[in-house]
């Protein structure tokens, strides 16, 4: 019985060798050739890609793609656990609405979100109006990396609320009253109870908000102006623009390596942490 | 913190949330093209929403792929789990995390290496390499919800079933499909949900011949503000709004469903 069921996983398998392992192979061929993509015969082994994306230039576009999501993460992080925490210890009554209304925001098209801050910031944009209402100085944050920083805080903020929220309400209250009651003050119960517990929340929503900021081209294209390229504009202008697709294919290469490596340090702050967690509690 | 200072701190996460959504609702109804001033009210843009060739066939597109690559995506991925259920650990660990590669590779990349494979096979981007790269990314997620529940299922059941004279086809249908049914439509809404909002896969393997609406809102924003995105934002987002509400009314877990 067992066996004869298994066959029906056999056709997905087929399924994922074409369209999920073949794809990632030909890349990585790719960033290993130099040549005319559409003729096989003309594809030689060369290094010249992976030569290239070390050129100043290209390290400064990485550099600066690590940089914005890092910063956006850490700001998505400030601004976020405090909200988790109010909203896990809010009144049940109001919980599910607060959290809703979180989320509405987020069930809108992407795009949208992002447009929807081009006509807030933009040169002749709402907050600029109101600063020449008011007799200020323009401000000029758009095109530029102060709105593309925005618009990932903004999108990706939820995403960083979600987990640490999840893992906040699953924390058994009696473990603080048990901290309060051995003396602990409040600073003492967040700092050895409640964040060693939430740190896998944490963990995941640093991913979760990580992994989409370094990747985009979409938010930066839109509120960047191109001023500060990041390494997804760089991919699609390769594949859709320059036609270099052997330096496109490196440079994905290089960003799928770099973010399993920053998947691989996370997950092991998340066992140290789990693991310091439960001495704490 | 004092429950003032809570109240101002998510006032003002609110406030961050909604402005940029409440800015685009008010200006759909703006008469003056310009983005930062107010001409009077009028429902031109929506007018001109319902007219536009180009905004009716990428909502199609959009719908249609989203709703074929549920289907098939629900189908064939609950298919697999029941075979992944089934198999030895070695194999189905190898199998799981190839099955993760599109779930945690960026989207970017995902996207790339589709059109690379499409281009080398010398096949046109289309409508059927799009609706491929959905199903593509959604079945792994169908299979994250469902291999879970099928773990949970109490094994013997199946054979109860077949013991008591049930065909394996009727106790499929009969025994397991129901007891897994909550984990299938949690993929089936994911499934549904990723192809709506999809845009970066779509956006390398849709081609020229085909638009869909995050394709056409992109390359619209990317030429300049357009009034008529600002009417369809608002439709968008009061349709979401509105299914939300009846969603969470209905089961009164919107909680669980949102999550």
């Amino acid at each position: 019985m067992k066996k004869r069921v298994r066959i029906l996983a056999y056709p997905y398998v087929v399924w994922m060798a074409i369209f999920i392992v073949v794809p990632l192979f030909l890349v990585l061929i790719y960033s290993l050739t130099s040549g005319d993509i559409h003729d096989i015969n003309s594809l030689q082994f060369s290094f010249e890609s992976y030569q290239k994306v070390a050129e100043p230039l290209y390290l400064k576009v990485i550099g600066d793609s690590f940089l914005l999501a890092f910063i956006s993460t850490v700001i998505c992080l400030i601004l976020g656990y405090p909200v988790a925490m109010i909203i896990a210890n809010a009144n049940p009554k109001y919980r599910s609405l607060l959290l809703m209304l979180f989320l509405v925001p987020i069930w809108m098209n992407f795009l949208l979100r992002t447009y929807a801050w081009m006509s807030i910031l933009s040169p002749n944009g709402i907050i600029n109006r109101f600063l020449a209402f008011l007799g200020l100085p323009r401000l000029e944050i758009m095109p530029g990396n102060v709105a593309v920083l925005l618009g990932m805080v903004y999108n990706f903020l939820p995403f960083m609320v979600l987990p640490i929220y999840t893992v906040l309400s699953k924390i058994d209250k009696q473990v603080l009253e048990a901290s309060s009651d051995l003396g602990g003050n409040r600073v003492v119960t967040f700092t050895r109870i409640i964040l060693p517990l939430s740190i896998p929340g944490v963990v995941s929503g640093i991913t979760m908000v990580f992994l989409p900021a370094v990747s985009t081209f979409v938010i930066s294209g839109l509120l960047g102006g191109g001023k500060t390229p990041l390494i997804g504009d760089l991919i699609e202008q390769q594949f859709l623009f320059s036609r270099n697709w052997h330096f496109g294919s490196a440079l994905s290469i290089i960003l799928m390596i770099m973010i399993l490596i920053s998947m691989a340090i996370m997950s092991r702050i998340d066992k140290n942490g789990q693991e310091e967690g439960g001495k704490a509690g | 913190m004092s429950k003032a200072l809570k109240r101002i701190y998510m006032g003002i996460i609110y406030l961050f949330l909604y402005a940029p959504i409440i800015v685009l609702i008010v200006f759909s109804f703006n008469k003056s093209k310009s983005r930062g001033q107010w001409g009077g009210f009028t429902l031109d843009w929506y007018a001109e929403l319902f007219q536009s060739r180009q905004i009716r066939e990428a909502l199609y597109f959009t719908l249609l792929i989203a709703v074929l690559s549920t289907i098939i995506s629900t189908i064939v991925g609950t298919i697999a789990a029941l075979g992944i259920n089934n198999m030895g650990k070695f194999s189905r660990t190898v199998i799981l995390n190839i099955n993760n590669l599109p779930v945690l590779n960026p989207d970017i990349v995902t996207g790339v290496a589709l059109m690379t494979l499409f281009t080398s096979l010398k096949v046109e981007l289309g409508f059927v390499t799009m609706l491929i790269s959905h199903i593509v990314f959604s079945i792994p997620y169908v299979i994250l919800s469902v291999l879970p529940k099928l773990r949970q299922m109490n094994k013997h059941i199946a054979e109860a079933a077949m013991d008591l004279g049930a065909t394996p086809s009727y106790a499929l249908r009969k025994v397991i499909i129901p007891e897994i049914f909550p984990g299938i439509i949690s993929g089936a809404l994911m499934a549904f949900t990723l192809s709506i909002d999809d845009f970066v896969i779509s956006f390398f393997t849709a081609g020229t011949s085909v638009t869909n609406l995050s394709i056409l809102i992109y390359s619209m924003a990317k030429r300049g503000i357009k009034p008529t995105i600002n009417a369809l934002s608002t439709l968008m987002f009061v349709t979401v709004l509105i299914l939300m509400l009846i969603i969470n009314k209905k089961s009164g877990k919107g909680e669980e469903i949102l999550l």
